[in-house]
């Protein structure tokens, strides 16, 4: 799309470099560089604090960074705002499921489906009959199909985690940000999820946060070990779980 | 694909909320009208200009969650053009034959101003007139919402510095005496258009004309909040960040949504100064603002609905105590407000949901018993109990 990208982009969708913020002096992420392939699942891990939400959170632009650069298949996101980051083709799911309670899972998906995003396109929006084949697609995917009628706020904790990645899905991004997706699920909820993740994988890519050690071996291509705002390992699972300052710091524990 | 059962069909009213317009409609067209005379039915239309107000309100607070301590501001602004309007007219050279400079309104005279401002010209334009009581307010509004939603500015801050406003505009008015009429405000208004609106068949036409323009707001309102529009502000009041990354600019949602409930503020302003036959600062200043955003929660900040039978029975009372207890009357009504924060806070409206409506549903299963019809089909079980979507 963009022919004048620089040289080193061109291969990666997301490049991440000499990203940094600081809050109030202390530098939760430091000069950090990182690049994600097209396609590539890659799980961010690391003790508390390390900054893995401020990662997520400087891509998606909730939080404004104090220097470095995040590049998007060649575009620059640190200056856009946040709907601009998500027209541009990135999703972010938060920790906490992150829903709009008092509507119904099918309002819940209408309102993310990538239609009417301004005010008068919001006021001419109709229910066509492609948004709720859609929405009905992105039901099924997510477990949901029997619950559209339901308001959100009643769901249970993982169908909230389900209905919060439907409502990215439904977007459709090529990067697609989650932040500890499988946190507080049961057993069978966390398989499911990890199904869920390996069927909408294709043609995108993912960033995911998250603890639990099984899940992100199941899940991820790659994985990076964050450390006080720095990159501790990356590499392959295999390759970080046998790094002796990743056991020291992270999976010792 | 399989078309799921639950993509409702988008209708404008739901069959209850029919009933709700219907009823409203007979109070505010048949009953009043028939019941009282036309000195009450005047003030009646008084409180109607404030059930405009009350309406943007549900829509700014209610289903969007600002909430604007300033209201006043625009229902003054559109009653002060419609003033105006009325003031040119009632300055005629004929009238104002007595006064130093002729053909200017009566407080521009006793303020030394010689000539009529410029910016007074355009409202010997009627058309004009009916333009910016809507425009002005609304405009303003704008600015305001701009400066403030795409600064994220929301909340406490944001109900502040409305409240901040409705002062600034209010010593504006009172201190520029010689062009605004200053703290007595413009009085003395006589004729729209040569129809005199002092008497009484002139007030009782008006309340209708209120009525009639109310229910036109009203009929936008349900339209926004049946639309993608009414749901997204649902969720910005709740979830503000996931909107965001749901690909919305959320101030400009804020931002439409601030000047629609300025222009009904506004509409009602303008029909305010045609009932009562004046506009002047008191109208429009902190006091009132804070009253209006009471009529709203005492009818229910969820209810369009409510909303008006809130500014409705807030305003009768206050006409009823003030006339019955001179000295106790503010303290009646501080206790009102109290007791709707205590005990409903929801409001009329969330008292009907909790109180009437299930009762009104259980008669009505008995009646269809006693006529020995068969009891209404049990709908779907569902797991959790819900009522379902609407």
């Amino acid at each position: 799309m963009n022919v004048a990208t620089p040289a080193h982009t061109t291969n990666f969708l997301l490049s991440v470099e000499g990203l940094t913020v600081s809050f109030d002096g202390f530098k939760a992420v430091d000069d950090l560089s990182f690049y994600v392939d097209p396609d590539e699942i890659r799980v961010i891990i690391g003790p508390n604090g390390a900054g893995k939400t401020t990662v997520l959170d400087l891509i998606c632009g909730r939080t404004r960074a104090s220097g470095g650069s995040v590049r998007f298949k060649g575009a620059e996101l640190l200056t856009m705002r946040e709907d601009q980051i998500v027209h541009a083709g990135v999703g972010r799911k938060f920790q906490n499921p992150s829903i709009y309670e008092d509507l119904t899972v099918f309002e819940n998906l209408e309102l993310s489906f990538p239609r009417g995003w301004s005010v008068f396109g919001a006021l001419a929006f109709k229910r066509a009959p492609d948004v709720v084949d859609r929405i009905g697609e992105v039901a099924e995917t997510i477990f949901l199909a029997d619950l559209l009628g339901e308001k959100a706020g009643l769901l249970s904790h993982g169908q909230k985690q389900w209905l919060e990645i439907g409502m990215l899905l439904i977007q459709d991004p090529e990067l697609m940000m989650l932040d500890e997706p499988v946190a507080g699920m049961s057993v069978a909820e966390r398989k499911k999820t990890a199904e869920l993740l390996n069927r909408i994988i294709a043609g995108r890519s993912m960033i995911i946060i998250e603890h639990d050690m099984g899940f992100v071996k199941d899940i991820a291509h790659k994985v990076t070990v964050l450390h006080q705002g720095k990159i501790l390992s990356e590499g392959s699972m295999e390759k970080v779980q046998a790094d002796p300052r990743v056991v020291e710091v992270y999976l010792g524990h | 694909m399989k078309t799921p059962a639950h993509a409702p069909e988008q209708k404008l009213f739901t069959p209850a909320e029919l009933v709700g317009f219907v009823i409203l409609a007979t109070v505010i067209f048949i009953v009043l009208p028939a019941s009282v005379d036309a000195f009450r039915l005047n003030l009646f239309g008084k409180y109607l200009t404030y059930a405009f107000v009350a309406v943007g309100l549900v829509l700014c607070w209610g289903a969007g969650g600002i909430l604007s301590l300033g209201q006043g501001v625009f229902f003054g602004l559109g009653g002060y053009c419609m003033a105006m309007f009325l003031k040119l007219e009632a300055s005629s050279p004929e009238n104002t034959a007595i006064q130093s400079t002729p053909g200017i309104p009566d407080f521009m005279d006793w303020n030394q101003v010689t000539a009529l401002p410029w910016w007074w010209e355009p409202f010997n334009s009627f058309a004009f007139t009916l333009f910016a009581v809507i425009a002005v307010p609304t405009a303003f509004a704008f600015i305001i919402g701009v400066a403030m939603f795409t600064r994220r500015v929301g909340g406490v801050y944001f109900a502040i510095i409305t409240q901040a406003i409705a002062a600034i505009l209010t010593i504006l008015i009172i201190g520029q005496q010689g062009y605004t009429g200053g703290v007595n405000g413009m009085t003395d208004l006589r004729t729209l258009l040569g129809w005199d609106i002092r008497t009484d068949s002139a007030k009782t036409a008006l309340y209708f004309v209120s009525g009639a323009l109310l229910f036109v707001c009203l009929f936008i309102a349900q339209w926004v909040r049946k639309g993608k529009v009414g749901r997204l502000l649902v969720a910005i009041r709740d979830q503000e960040d996931r909107v965001r990354f749901s690909g919305y600019d959320v101030a400009n949602f804020k931002i439409f949504v601030f000047c629609l409930g300025a222009a009904f503020a506004a509409v009602g302003g303008a029909m305010f100064t045609l009932q009562v036959g004046f506009m002047s600062p008191t109208i429009i200043g902190i006091v009132p603002s804070i009253m209006m955003v009471i009529f709203c929660a005492v009818g229910g900040r969820l209810s369009i609905l409510g909303a008006v039978y809130g500014a409705l029975l807030v305003n009768w009372a206050q006409t009823v105590f003030s006339e019955l207890f001179p000295q106790l009357w503010q303290f009646a009504m501080g206790g009102l407000f109290i007791a709707v924060v205590m005990l409903f806070p929801m409001g009329l409206a969330g008292l009907y949901d909790s109180h009437v409506k299930p009762r009104l549903a259980r008669l009505v299963r008995e009646m269809r018993v006693l006529k020995g019809l068969p009891p209404e089909p049990a709908r779907p079980a569902r797991a959790t109990g819900a009522a379902p979507a609407e």
